[in-house]
């Protein structure tokens, strides 16, 4: 972890993440916020607003996340989540095509009315259910005894992403396989100018303005930096 | 919800047994030498035709509360332009009648109801359903054998129900297993044998037969009951009498029709057909909630086969926490009235004014409620709450997992179909939790991380330990706003030490009787309470108070056991023309004990043994004691703006 003697500059990045209901979202959160998984999770109701930090060697990026709930009585409600969000996290079960159809709406909306510099990262979820060495991680979990789940191939998942350019990671929520390193790689995709930045919830926004401008100017991250997040 | 507007129709006093009191007029149970004030009079009966409809989605079952009086809800405008207006049900589409309580399908031909000269018989012709409650009062209350007798002669200290401990469950054996999942691994016979094992069925579907919901078992498994289901209703429907319900076996069916729906309930519990329906009432308001009532209606005006299961998708949890805690027995439901927690007048007081305070632009209703106790209510002058769009909001915050465990701030797009059941508001709900969001809300924030959360314990305490604060805005775009009231919330409250106030009334008991009525005798176990558990509902703030379960009432089947004689009398008071103020009645394992008045419905249940001047001067004792303590029980007013 970071050595926090000198405080180093903290932006916040407003994430949503968007998808159909029941591939991981919530749980995928709960994984990043809490290091926690729950087996028959609850479906949300609404939207759940969770904050988190996740540390750069050069910054600190506090995430607030809106974990929607993908239900279709709620899709009207999705622009009042993704409206100034900076990245998204659009997600998808692997073990079910019609997620994955459902992902690419999502972000072919993103890409018509979220705001133009947003971040999106597609995201196959449960990748402990299939017989990849990568996920399977101790559990092993459908790998075993009943075979390979899997119903999306990585390759079709990251050709569709990579022509649309976004980011592409296959996670476990319930082993945790991957979760950090989707938060990261956003952090580290989000445009230093984007960033606002504060030293908390209450810093005023013309402080938070000013710092922005020094970080801008003195703080270049390290591209390199491979460096997980708070959790 | 309270099955106050539906009332069956059978009077009680013609079914008195022999150990049945009944009376009539005197409305102090006549033993005592209370000195207390002498309640007033019994208000007037409900008309029989002013409650013929039941209005989709607006039947009130009870008075708003935490208003001093019932105050009409006057207008609001949501945002979209809509107006609502409220108590008064907007659309009345129900073809149904509510008002026949045992009713086998015959309704007299004028429309009007069932009425007292009809015998009960006359009505279930077939078997005597469980709950019926003629059979009740008349066979069970009071059935005595020898042994039995000798037994009560020789011990003054019997507990109720004390045969549960000693392995004899009666009915409620296998009631343990009746929130169990029905395994998918297993043949359908024994599946199918395991679905008619238990003793409560809830089931949803849409007038052209296609299911929606069912409590257990999934809709596959079932599918052919829902048919056979469907069939029946539709046949009555033809026939321009509405199936109301049926027995068949030990299980009593109830119908109820709404808009586009059918919801059936299929019991081996005992409740009255009355109480059944306003369980019922409560899954349709669930539902209304969710979608609206015109986008119900428009769902199946254009098209009427439409598989309402996706709309409703992820609500199911919510219909099922409702449903089961119908099933354990919930007082909140059975009278229509909410629990507060305990606290002194001027500390709610201070409560209320620093939420007043912190109060910002687009709220509507702001509450705290700890552990499904009502902590704190501040409403617009013009608007009152009602209690049933609050069970929605409880049973949605405390009884289903969804909220808790999602941490972090909830905004949800919620309809309270009782304050307006066509339109949307937006309900930010958060914990008061210290291991959960209290780390994400420091009050001040030096920007710095947790290297390893310690892991949260997702395991909770036998009864909810919670403190949520809810806010309720017509405005969708208040989150923020709200967010930041929290955070100064939290931090008033901390400062001033309510919090940790509040914190400690939750984690302390509810009264237990023998605080209530300290023994007069120096050495306690020598005479016991004489009543072993009492609900006390305040009618003019439909609020209730009751006392701890512990001892003896905490076991799902003592638990149930327990509010099943409250279902009883309550039943007996409530029927449509019985016209009691008090009955007393004595069975095998317990004797229980209820009294309306205009002020209170009071119910209490003591050992088989007690008789029944112990318990009236115990339930007078207790009447007084909530008179004293009814600024700390009940929220009064609460804090308007
Ligand atoms: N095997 C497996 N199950 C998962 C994983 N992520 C979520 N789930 C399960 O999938 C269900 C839906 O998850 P949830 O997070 O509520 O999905 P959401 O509706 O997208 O928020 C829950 O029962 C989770 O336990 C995963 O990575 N692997
Ligand atoms: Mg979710």
């Amino acid at each position: 972890m970071a050595d926090s003697g000198a405080p180093k500059p903290s932006s916040s990045v407003k994430l949503v993440l968007l998808g159909e209901a029941a591939v991981g979202k919530s749980s995928l959160v709960l994984r990043f916020v809490n290091n926690d998984f729950q087996e028959n999770k609850e479906p949300t109701i609404g939207a759940a607003f969770l904050t988190q930090k996740c540390n750069l060697p050069t910054r600190t990026i506090k995430f607030e996340i809106w974990d929607t709930a993908g239900q279709e009585r709620f899709a009207s409600l999705a622009p009042m989540y993704y409206r100034n969000a900076q990245a998204a996290l659009v997600v998808y079960d692997l073990t079910k095509p019609t997620s994955l159809i459902k992902a690419k709406h999502w972000v072919a909306e993103l890409q018509r009315q979220a705001s133009p510099g947003i971040v999106i990262a597609l995201v196959g979820n449960k990748l402990d259910l299939t017989n990849d060495a990568a996920g399977g991680d101790g559990e092993g979990a459908g790998g075993d005894g009943e075979g390979d789940a899997r119903k999306v191939t990585t390759e079709e998942a990251k050709s569709y992403a990579e022509e649309e350019g976004l980011l592409f990671f296959e996670t476990s929520a319930k082993t945790g396989y991957n979760v950090t390193e989707v938060f990261t790689a956003i952090a580290n995709a989000i445009p230093e100018t984007s960033l606002k930045t504060a030293r908390g919830p209450g810093a005023s926004s013309a402080a938070a303005r000013t710092e922005e401008q020094r970080v801008n100017l003195n703080g270049p991250r390290d591209p390199n930096a491979k460096e997980g997040c708070a959790c | 919800m309270a099955p106050e507007t539906e009332e069956p129709a059978v009077k009680s006093n013609n079914e008195a047994g022999p150990g049945q009191e009944t009376q009539g007029s005197a409305a102090v149970p006549s033993p005592s030498p209370s000195p207390s004030p002498p309640p007033p009079p019994l208000p007037p009966r409900r008309k029989a035709s002013g409650e013929a409809p039941l209005q989709v989605g607006g039947q009130l079952q009870s008075k708003p509360t935490t208003a001093v009086s019932s105050i009409d809800i006057s207008t609001l405008s949501f945002p979209d332009g809509t107006r609502g207006t409220f108590p008064t049900p907007s659309v009345g589409s129900g073809p149904s009648s509510l008002n026949s309580g045992y009713g086998t399908p015959t309704r007299d031909s004028s429309g009007d109801n069932l009425t007292d000269s009809m015998s009960v018989m006359s009505f279930a012709p077939t078997i005597r359903a469980p709950g019926d409650l003629a059979s009740l009062v008349a066979a069970e209350f009071n059935r005595k054998s020898r042994a039995w007798n000798l037994l009560r002669s020789q011990s003054e200290t019997v507990q109720p129900f004390e045969g549960i401990e000693f392995g004899d469950s009666g009915e409620l054996a296998g009631f343990e297993r009746e929130f169990d999942d029905i395994p998918e691994n297993m043949t359908d016979d024994v599946r199918l044998s395991m679905w008619q094992s238990k003793m409560k069925h809830y089931l949803i579907l849409s007038s052209a037969g296609k299911p929606i919901y069912s409590r257990h078992g999934d809709l596959s498994l079932i599918n052919s009951s829902m048919g056979v289901i469907q069939t029946i209703i539709s046949f009555y429907e033809g026939a321009k009498d509405p199936l109301m319900g049926f027995t068949a076996g030990k299980a009593r069916f109830v119908v109820l029709t709404a808009g586009p729906l059918y919801f059936v309930a299929i019991s081996k519990l005992g409740e009255s057909d009355a109480q059944l329906r306003s369980q019922l009432e409560a899954l349709y308001m669930q539902i209304l909630s969710t979608l609206t009532l015109p986008t119900l209606k428009n769902i199946f005006v254009h098209r009427p086969s439409t598989d309402l299961r996706k709309p409703l998708e992820g609500t199911e949890t919510l219909l099922s926490s409702l449903a089961d805690s119908f099933t354990k027995g919930s007082p909140s439901a059975l009278l229509g009235a909410l629990e507060c927690l305990k606290l002194r007048k001027s500390q709610r007081h201070a409560i209320n004014n620093i939420f007043l305070k912190n109060r910002t632009d687009k709220l509507l209703y702001g509450l705290i409620v700890a552990g499904g106790k009502l902590v704190s209510v501040i409403r617009p002058r013009k608007h009152s709450l009602h209690p049933s769009d609050l069970q929605l909001i409880f049973n949605m915050l405390f009884e289903s997992g969804s909220i808790k465990s999602g941490g972090g701030e909830s905004w949800i797009p919620i309809c309270l179909p009782a304050f307006n059941n066509s339109g949307y508001l937006y309900m930010y709900v958060s914990f008061f939790d210290d291991d959960n969001n209290d780390t994400q809300h420091p009050p001040t924030t030096p920007s710095q991380s947790s290297p390893s959360p310690p892991p949260t314990n997702n395991t909770p305490p036998e009864s909810p330990q919670e403190i949520a604060l809810i806010l309720i805005s017509p405005d969708r775009e208040s989150f923020f706003p709200f967010s930041s009231l929290r955070t100064s919330l939290y931090n008033s409250l901390t400062k001033s030490g309510h919090l940790s106030l509040i914190r400690q009334s939750l984690s302390s008991p509810r009264p237990s009787i023998s605080s209530i009525l300290p023994s007069p005798s120096p050495s306690p176990s020598n005479s016991p309470s004489p009543i072993s558990h009492f609900i006390y509902k305040s009618r003019p703030n439909v609020q209730f108070v009751m006392s701890s379960l512990q001892p003896l009432f905490v076991s799902p089947i003592a638990r149930r056991k327990l509010m099943s004689q409250y279902q009883s009398l309550h039943a007996a008071m409530h029927a449509k023309h019985s016209h009691l103020k008090v009955i007393y009645s004595v069975g095998e394992d317990c004797a229980s004990l209820g009294w309306v008045t205009p002020l209170f419905e009071f119910y209490c249940v003591a050992g088989p043994n007690v008789s029944r001047q112990a318990m009236t001067e115990a339930a007078n004792k207790v009447v007084k004691w909530v008179g004293r303590e009814e600024g700390r029980v009940f929220i009064i007013g609460g804090g308007v703006f």
